[in-house]
């Protein structure tokens, strides 16, 4: 039952996103032509004040609900696999408005399309799975 | 109640995003999305095939609530939250999106020449999404991260990789929305 707050984060944070606008395919399609300022005070504000709550774990400020400190995982280094990999993921994004957690949020909005997405993320995790040990890094 | 209803402004959304990542950090686990792509892939037997995904994805129960959450607040957004999917866009954005052929631009969320159930049962439809699904998986799980754990998580705890990812993500979304949605509706 430990797991049932993860599930209510989950609603609150669709809740977050659908009423924000930052699931919608022409909130994306404006902020990559720079046409609007609404997607980079979202994700802008979100990034300033998660610092804040970075310096805070950091610190021993907040610790987590058992007692701990809160560290962030260290993202895995490698160029050519975050530049590349951004891109890829970038084009996907552009085109279908659409990025990881949205995509789920979309099925409640539109759940043949945001199934086909979700569709072909699962496929395009397998062959990154098949194929990782293969790929530059 | 008239403030749920209305849209929210960039300066609720993103606060409001950053309170989330705390509480998921809080709870004892990093917050991110695109993990669970995978999660699901071994779900479905991609253990078998590959050593990759030998994993165990018990652990990871977490995040799948967190993705049933997802889906349930996606469902209470559409249907009871929402009245009016109206978009205040940029008038360019909306003349430059009609120039290209969308109809009715900023009316709703999500725009008929990509997500109508006619398009989508359509060739070129189908391979739009399909295609987009797959960049995003491949790309995400490639450059180690999406919106949430690499923008989001990664900018904000001043990780070099997310900055050089979140670089990539803007080179890609520019190449779609600038090239790539021209040359597929123009």
């Amino acid at each position: 039952m430990k797991n049932i707050k993860f599930l209510i984060l989950g609603i609150f944070f669709a809740i977050v996103l659908s009423k924000s606008q930052a699931i919608s395919w022409y909130r994306f399609y404006e902020m990559f032509k720079f046409q609007s300022f609404h997607m980079y005070g979202i994700i802008g504000g979100a990034v300033v004040i998660s610092m804040i709550f970075m310096q805070l774990f950091k610190h021993g400020k907040i610790k987590d609900i058992n007692g701990n400190k809160i560290v962030p995982k260290p993202k895995k280094e490698g160029f050519v696999s975050t530049i590349l990999g951004g891109t890829l993921f970038g084009l996907g994004w552009g085109i279908s408005g659409a990025c990881a957690a949205p995509i789920f949020v979309i099925l409640g909005f539109k759940l043949i399309p945001a199934l086909i997405l979700l569709a072909g993320a699962l496929l395009g995790a397998f062959i990154y799975g098949v194929l990782s040990k293969k790929l530059p890094n | 109640m008239d403030f749920i209803l209305q849209p929210w402004a960039w300066y609720v959304g993103g606060p409001l995003i950053a309170i989330s990542l705390l509480l998921y950090f809080y709870f004892g686990k990093n917050f991110g999305a695109s993990t669970n792509f995978e999660t699901i892939c071994t779900i479905f037997g991609a253990d078998k095939v590959s050593d990759y995904f030998k994993k165990d994805w018990k652990d990871q129960k977490f995040a799948l609530f967190f993705v049933i959450g997802l889906i349930i607040g996606g469902f209470i957004a559409a249907n009871y939250l929402i009245p009016n999917q109206a978009i205040d866009l940029n008038p360019k954005t909306v003349q430059e999106l009609t120039d290209l052929g969308f109809a009715n631009v900023g009316n709703q969320y999500f725009p008929d020449e990509i997500f109508s159930d006619e398009v989508v049962f359509s060739l070129k439809g189908f391979l739009i999404l399909l295609v987009s699904g797959l960049l995003i998986g491949f790309g995400t799980r490639y450059a180690g991260g999406c919106t949430s754990g690499h923008a989001i998580t990664g900018l904000s705890s001043l990780q070099l990789p997310s900055l050089l990812a979140v670089i990539g993500f803007f080179i890609g979304g520019i190449i779609a929305t600038w090239v790539i949605i021209p040359i597929l509706f123009g």
